[in-house]
């Protein structure tokens, strides 16, 4: 077996790629509310302002669309900004620069320039954040030509992309979710570059192909361990990168299975499930041997109270549920 | 002006349930009683308390996540305000909103909020509807001396300054964004003076000290009914706890918090009343008392009460 290092809590995955990249390039700076003393309001920058100094690690004012704005104009003089946004909500604020400006100045410069900034953010529920702290707001950005999406779940993938991200030239969105900085998982010692566009199998299997991310792929291992148990055999696919796609690795997947179920914590209604499900019916029909499914949120702002919160969120039951009909 | 003293121990009693709001909730919160994030405004009842004395009933306030004491303050029952944070059916919200998104229509409560700087202009546009409709109202947005870096807080004083709008700019000054100092997120050191930007008055006032922070509302609030326009106000106060339950006050000392708590609003108002003859020690005692009561009160009502259950989508829209 090879090393499987030690476990570390997602936090420190993503402490531990921010600092080997701010040690191995210089030019690799960071910004954001509370993100020095404070060390983020998850921590994940815990430490970094002490080891790198104030100017590579900077509190910036509740100015997120100058956060972000910034962030495009230091990117575009060779600068790597990772800036964090203190919540994916807040992403709204700095849409501007991130939708109207890093992922389009490359097109609009006719290629001349280039955006290699990096815009993490905590998003997603299930912490009683309430409606303006608990958005899935991925598709969003997925929609924008520019711009690549990344969401990891596992502690070590989010340390190998998003140190792939600080390396890439283009603009990257990165989403963490919220209630997972504390999930623990193994990383190795080793530096390790996990490709940005690539999915990862995170379960073989032969009879329905599950494809989840973020916080969410945990119900989806969940559901495939129960339904183990009722003798159905699910290979879990976690994209990671949800734009751009990687489709073949789903459609490997399909060619075994033939039954394909979607799930993610954002609600239905034009997510990303939506989009994976119509390039899998328009061009690769043939694979299907039934109607795909998608699980998700029930489309509404996230409610405070638990039990409606968890009414409104998929879990590993919802998931079971959708996969014994598609196997049916 | 001649106070009267039942006046001013109203002023006392409403400072004291805040206070004993939200010391019950940081005492829930440690037990994990209550979900989520919540942020306590321990130490600025008097912002509250004083500005809200200044309006007419029908006057609306807004207010960022810091708002039970703005809540509290404008007439929000107690009972049912602990009901939202305990995520019940009774909740003004009936559970949906929680600690950072209060609403009550009914007392002229226009929403707390969990997007700093994002009521600036939502209360500036409910001046907007005051004055297309005559209504005589007047608004107070509340916001922190951190939401004054956002971009929504100078579009809006910026419009709400040119349309000559009946609103007052309240910032609660407490000198820190989270763990922000204000010399660390803000280029001036006095929020009043970027009222000039706007064309506006910009007014410091001692945020501890009740009564002025009542007369700066007053003016402001009368200058904005007659059609003069908006106010900057600047409240230097201080929050005693950390800014929400997981803070450990790392960028700040225990000398700063210990001068801060001698400036407790709540004890110096209290001895002026005292020491003005306006109330005995035993009515002072009295009315905390009946704070405190009102507060366990409160605490039972909501733990007692149900639940919200069924379709979480629903009041997605109205019908
Ligand atoms: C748009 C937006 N950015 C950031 C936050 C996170 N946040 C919540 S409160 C806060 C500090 C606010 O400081 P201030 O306005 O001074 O209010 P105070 O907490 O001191 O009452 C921050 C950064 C937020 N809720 N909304
Ligand atoms: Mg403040």
């Amino acid at each position: 077996m090879t090393d499987r290092g030690r476990e570390v809590v997602f936090a420190q995955a993503i402490r531990t790629a921010l600092r080997e990249e701010m040690q191995r390039d210089e030019s690799v700076i960071l910004w954001g509310q509370d993100i020095g003393v404070y060390g983020g309001v998850y921590g994940a920058t815990t430490g970094l302002q002490r080891e790198f100094g104030e100017d590579r690690v900077r509190d910036a004012p509740i100015s997120e669309m100058a956060i972000a704005g910034v962030a495009v104009g230091a990117a575009l003089l060779g600068m790597r900004p990772v800036v964090e946004i203190m919540y994916a909500d807040f992403l709204m604020h700095a849409a501007d620069a991130i939708a109207n400006q890093a992922a389009k100045w490359r097109f609009m410069s006719g290629g001349q320039f280039k955006v290699p900034a990096v815009f993490r953010s905590p998003a997603g529920g299930g912490s009683g954040y309430a409606a303006q702290h608990s958005q899935n707001i991925e598709s969003w950005f997925c929609h924008i030509p520019g711009l690549k999406v990344v969401c990891p779940c596992m502690p070590r993938d989010a340390r190998g992309l998003l140190k792939s991200a600080i390396r890439d030239d283009n603009p990257v969105v990165f989403l963490e979710h919220k209630s997972h900085y504390t999930y623990r998982g193994p990383m190795p010692k080793e530096e390790e570059l996990l490709p940005l566009g690539k999915a990862d199998v995170k379960r073989e299997g032969t009879d329905v192909t599950l494809v989840s991310w973020s916080r969410n792929l945990l119900w989806a291992l969940e559901a495939a361990d129960k339904l183990r148990e009722e003798g159905v055999s699910i290979e879990v696919i976690d994209p990671m990168t949800l734009f751009p796609l990687d489709l073949d690795t789903i459609l490997e997947s399909l060619a075994k299975t033939g039954r394909l179920v979607v799930s993610h914590e954002a609600h239905a209604f034009c997510g990303v499930g939506a989009e994976i499900i119509a390039q899998v019916v328009e061009g690769h029909m043939d694979l299907l041997k039934a109607a795909p499914k998608r699980v998700s949120a029930v489309a509404c702002p996230l409610p405070y109270s638990e039990p409606l919160e968890k009414a409104a969120l998929p879990d590993a039951d919802d998931i079971a549920a959708a996969v014994r009909q598609v196997v049916r | 002006m001649s106070e009267q003293p039942s006046v001013l121990l109203g002023y006392l009693r409403a400072m004291w349930v805040i206070r004993h709001f939200e010391e019950a909730l940081d005492d829930l919160f440690g037990r994990s009683l209550i979900r989520g994030t919540c942020h306590l405004c321990v130490g600025q009842e008097a912002a509250a308390v004083g500005a809200c004395a200044a309006l007419r009933a029908d006057d609306q306030i807004n207010s960022t996540h810091r708002g039970h004491g703005h809540f509290l303050a404008k007439g929000g029952d107690p009972r049912r305000v602990m009901a939202e944070l305990f995520g019940r059916a009774t909740g003004y919200a009936g559970g949906r909103g929680g600690s950072q998104h209060m609403a009550g229509w009914d007392i002229g409560f226009l929403g707390s909020n969990g997007i700093t700087g994002g009521g600036i202009p939502v209360a500036t546009g409910a001046a907007l509807s005051a004055k297309l409709q005559n209504t005589g109202r007047v608004v107070v947005s509340f916001f922190g001396d951190g939401a004054t870096a956002q971009g929504a807080f100078h579009e809006a004083l910026n419009m709400g300054s040119l349309w000559t709008l009946p609103i007052v700019y309240f910032c609660e000054n407490n000198l820190y964004a989270m763990s922000t100092p204000l010399r660390s997120h803000s280029a001036v050191s006095s929020i009043a003076e970027r009222a000039a930007a706007y064309g506006m008055p910009g007014v410091e006032v001692d945020g501890n000290d009740l009564l002025a922070v009542r007369d700066a509302v007053a003016t402001a609030a009368a200058r904005a009914r007659g059609g003069e326009g908006p106010t900057l106000i600047d409240c230097r106060t201080y929050r005693f706890l950390g800014h929400s339950k997981s803070d450990k006050r790392e960028y700040r000392t225990e000398e700063e918090e210990a001068a801060a708590r001698r400036r407790d609003p709540i004890l110096r108002f209290r001895a002026l009343l005292l020491e003005q003859g306006h109330a005995s020690e035993s009515e002072l005692a009295a009315v905390e008392e009946d704070a405190r009561n009102l507060i366990s009160e409160a605490v039972e009502f909501a733990q007692a009460s149900p639940l919200p259950e069924g379709d979480p989508s629903a009041k997605v829209y109205a019908p």
